[in-house]
């Protein structure tokens, strides 16, 4: 009895064991439908002239690009189905596939990969992923050579995710304007799905590629990325189940909420080069700011572990550096300015502002981005009482709408402003525009806001820019890290918490360092 | 005669809406930041050459007058321009969401004139009876709620507790279901921003038609007609509805316009795709064209609806026409 027990026990967990594993191993399930909720409303369509979330979700899937990464920062075949570096670094041969076609059936070429190369380099608006380019070698129709003023070690990663889409030269070779071109509309690309309808604002319907180069793939027939209002009612939709995926997800108490549902697997993956980080930036030219021990002082009054614990439910993470703790470039080991209200006090007395007989040393207006209230605006009413501990007055300052934030920002009127700014994978993309001397440019959002200058950062993240060893790379910038830090141009304070919150029938979800920027060929729904 | 008023009303009409676009081009132009830094936002950050060539695109580095000259003379010829947001005619954005605003607007007007007139015609039978008051109750509050707030109560109700309607969209893009199953699913998804916004009107339009209603069934004229033995129903319904619902048409056509910018609260809160949802988005965006061209057709409709309320008007009341 006992023997037919253990015997019934071990044959339940050895069932249990296969029929998890079959779960894992399940085969990819072909057709179906996946919507994608989102509150981000694109402008057009072709990321070759628009960066940012909302036309990159649709765009990775409408074109194809030279090269797409994995989850650990390796670049992947994908339109390309090899690639070698030189071994100065000053150029990048591409072998195309052969037989690769765009939607309306005309082959891909290597001049097609010219066409879109310069397309970019013109009128995108991240001019450094492709700035050194000196010129386009087409051999012959698959081999495109890509030739730099010097070696550009970001450039692999600038020709993945949407950031280079392969153009059709047919149609964007007209001669217009590529940025306010009919066709931006009305995409013709080479990727997984063709773009069936598009309703500005309210939702963009994606087919599958019958001719896709990857053999057998994408697995969906279609992919519908539906607007929403806001993210309360983006929420309300996911928990219904109306749609089956909704990435860049940040409302830590919705987060919190939609965890609770059976049917809805939560991730934060998939966001490592987004590379979202959540800072206060001051006004280095301000009367008071100017001086480097006020604002260190003001780094060390702030608890960041109040602010992702407390504040954001422990959904974010405390964020050290420019460059966010995925990305292979990150400094864990710099000053991190743990709360230290003496070492604060004593900074700013130091610094020659004691405090007045009505218990403040100075005050200074705060602004932030509205409408991302957990992110900005609470942290904001958080740092009033916060900072006021170490004498500071904080006066907040409330924008009613982006555009007039960022034209105060923009405009260098701002004591201190809570901002977000992405890393956008390479530093050289999205890290260095905010901190290089020559990058000082009133009017021009999250360009060097903070009239921050340190010729020594300078001269680092220019060499970093042009490294070609890794590791070289990886010190140059630990080192320029370690200085800004010290200089506290920002005070950083955490990672957004990026999550995409997707259906469990959803297989394959993206976690690529890209996740939904980049093309969603093997995901599936089973039915 | 009347043709004569009709250009005459339509000659103020033209110089109205010239004034109209003045003005909100003014207006949007106070607002600080313009569109390049909306769409540098959007792109996660751009260069000063990037933001000078939007600028330069859409004509935002010339002085404000050539900008407004430039305007009104291809307003003129029927060119709204390009949306800079969109980066499509201004014209074909409008036209594709009119229809979903119009189908909002007037299904919330039928509604509540319809509602609304058995209401008060009901309130009127016994006007101190229960229903009397049950009529009172319901315009007080539905006068006094804001509309976005009985949208966000609706849309808790719907969303948990009663999932019978749809809370968002115009129709499930989803579904594939047919023509006659499309406009099913878009009566279904009309239900509740329908509601929301005729609920206001109907409050009032029970209120007014209760008064209306029992100040005529003393008058005269009445009691002359129930002397001569008309039945009740037939007072009720042609001598004194006949006479109640003039004030009815007559607000109904002044509100109009009010109804009009309710559905741009009502379409923000159920993320209906009509005019209201694109002023909305335009507005945060800086689009210009987009927001002046939204105000050209409303303020186009809202005269139009004032001329044809006219009409109506001598209609029901063949008394104005005759004065003329």
């Amino acid at each position: 009895m006992i023997k037919l027990s253990r015997l019934l026990t071990g044959s339940a967990l050895i069932a249990s064991i296969f029929m998890s594993t079959a779960l894992f191993a399940q085969e990819p399930v072909k057709g179906g439908t996946l919507v994608i909720g989102s509150t981000q409303k694109p402008r057009h369509l072709n990321p070759a002239v628009q960066s940012g979330i909302a036309t990159a979700v649709p765009g990775a899937q409408i074109f194809a690009t030279p090269l797409r990464f994995d989850a650990e920062w390796n670049p992947q075949p994908y339109l390309a189905e090899s690639w070698k570096v030189s071994d100065d670094g000053k150029s990048i041969t591409l072998q195309l596939r052969a037989g690769a076609k765009f939607h309306d059936g005309k082959p891909i070429t290597s001049r097609d990969v010219a066409f879109s190369v310069k397309t970019v380099k013109e009128n995108h608006p991240f001019k450094t992923m492709f700035a050194p380019v000196s010129s386009v070698d087409t051999p012959d129709d698959l081999t495109a050579i890509i030739n730099f003023e010097s070696a550009h070690p970001a450039a692999l990663l600038a020709m993945s995710s949407a950031l280079l889409p392969i153009l059709p030269e047919h149609i964007y070779g007209d001669g217009q304007d590529p940025k306010s071109h009919p066709a931006n509309n009305n995409t013709v690309g080479s990727g997984p799905f063709m773009l069936s309808e598009f309703k500005p604002g309210e939702h963009i319907i994606l087919k599958k590629n019958p001719d896709y180069f990857i053999d057998g793939q994408p697995y969906l027939d279609r992919i519908i990325i539906k607007n929403y209002k806001d993210v309360t009612s983006l929420v309300l939709a996911t928990d219904k189940g109306e749609v089956d995926m909704a990435p860049f997800m940040t409302s830590t108490r919705d987060l919190a909420r939609l965890k609770k549902n059976d049917d809805l697997e939560i991730t934060n993956k998939g966001y490592a080069a987004v590379g979202p980080v959540n800072w206060l930036a001051f006004n280095t030219k301000h009367d008071i700011l100017k001086d480097k021990k006020v604002r260190q002082a003001i780094a060390y009054a702030i608890d960041r572990d109040f602010i992702v614990n407390a504040l954001h439910g422990g959904f974010s993470s405390p964020v050290t550096g420019p460059i966010v703790s995925g990305s292979p470039f990150a400094a864990p080991d710099v000053n991190t300015y743990a709360l230290d209200l003496d070492k604060a006090n004593a900074l700013l007395d130091e610094a020659g502002y004691p405090v007045g007989d009505d218990g403040t040393r100075f005050t200074l207006k705060l602004d932030y981005i509205p409408g991302f209230a957990e992110m900005q605006k609470t942290v904001a009413e958080y740092l009033r009482p916060q900072l006021k501990k170490a004498g500071i007055n904080v006066e907040l300052r409330a924008s009613p709408d982006f555009p007039t934030w960022a034209k105060r920002v923009g405009g260098h009127d701002f004591d201190m402003s809570m901002d977000i700014v992405f890393n956008w994978g390479d530093p050289v993309i999205g890290v260095h525009r905010t901190y290089l001397c020559n990058n000082i440019r009133p009017g021009v959002i999250w360009s060097n806001t903070q009239s921050y200058c340190n010729e020594k950062v300078d001269a680092l993240l220019e060499q970093a820019g042009v490294e070609t060893d890794k590791a070289k790379r990886a010190e140059f910038y630990r080192q320029a890290q370690a200085l800004i830090v010290d200089d506290a141009p920002l005070a950083f304070i955490n990672e957004l918490p990026y999550h995409t919150i997707y259906n469990k029938k959803v297989g394959n979800a993206p976690v690529t360092i890209w996740g939904t920027m980049a093309p969603l060929d093997d995901v599936y729904k089973a039915q | 005669m009347l043709l004569l008023t009709v250009l005459r009303r339509l000659l103020y009409s033209a110089i109205l809406v010239v004034a109209v676009l003045v003005l909100n081009f003014l207006l949007i132009h106070l607002a600080p930041g313009d569109p390049a830094d909306v769409i540098a936002g959007e792109m996660g950050g751009a260069t000063q050459e990037i933001l000078d060539s939007i600028r330069k695109t859409y004509g935002l580095d010339q002085p404000l007058y050539v900008q407004l000259w430039v305007y009104l003379k291809n307003a003129a010829t029927g060119d709204l321009g390009q949306s800079y947001f969109y980066n499509v005619p201004v014209l074909d954005l409008i036209i594709s969401r009119t229809g979903a605003t119009l189908l909002l607007v007037f299904t919330a007007l039928g509604f509540a004139i319809v509602t609304g007139t058995f209401l008060g015609v009901l309130a009127s039978y016994k006007p101190t009876g229960l229903i009397s008051n049950l009529v009172t109750v319901l315009s007080v509050v539905g006068y006094a709620a804001p509309i976005f707030w009985t949208g966000i109560m609706l849309i808790i109700l719907f969303a948990s507790v009663l999932p019978i309607f749809p809370i968002s969209n115009m129709y499930d893009v989803t579904k594939d279901v047919g023509p006659i199953g499309h406009v099913m699913d878009v009566l279904h998804h009309l239900v509740l921003p329908a509601f929301t916004l005729g609920i206001v009107y109907l409050a009032q339009y029970s209120r007014l038609t209760r008064a209306s209603m029992l100040e005529i069934l003393g008058s005269d004229y009445i009691r002359t007609a129930r002397a001569k033995g008309v039945s009740e129903r037939q007072i009720y319904a042609r001598h004194a509805l006949r006479n109640a619902i003039l004030p009815i048409i007559t607000i109904a056509g002044l509100q109009f316009g009010s109804i009009v910018s309710g559905a741009v609260l009502v379409e923000t809160v159920f993320n209906w795709p009509g005019l209201g949802t694109l002023a909305f988005d335009s507005i945060l965006a800086r689009d210009y064209p987009t927001i002046l061209g939204i105000l050209f057709f409303s303020a186009v409709i809202v005269i139009m609806a004032n001329l044809i309320t006219d009409l109506l008007y001598r209609f029901a009341d063949p008394r104005i026409g005759a004065q003329k």
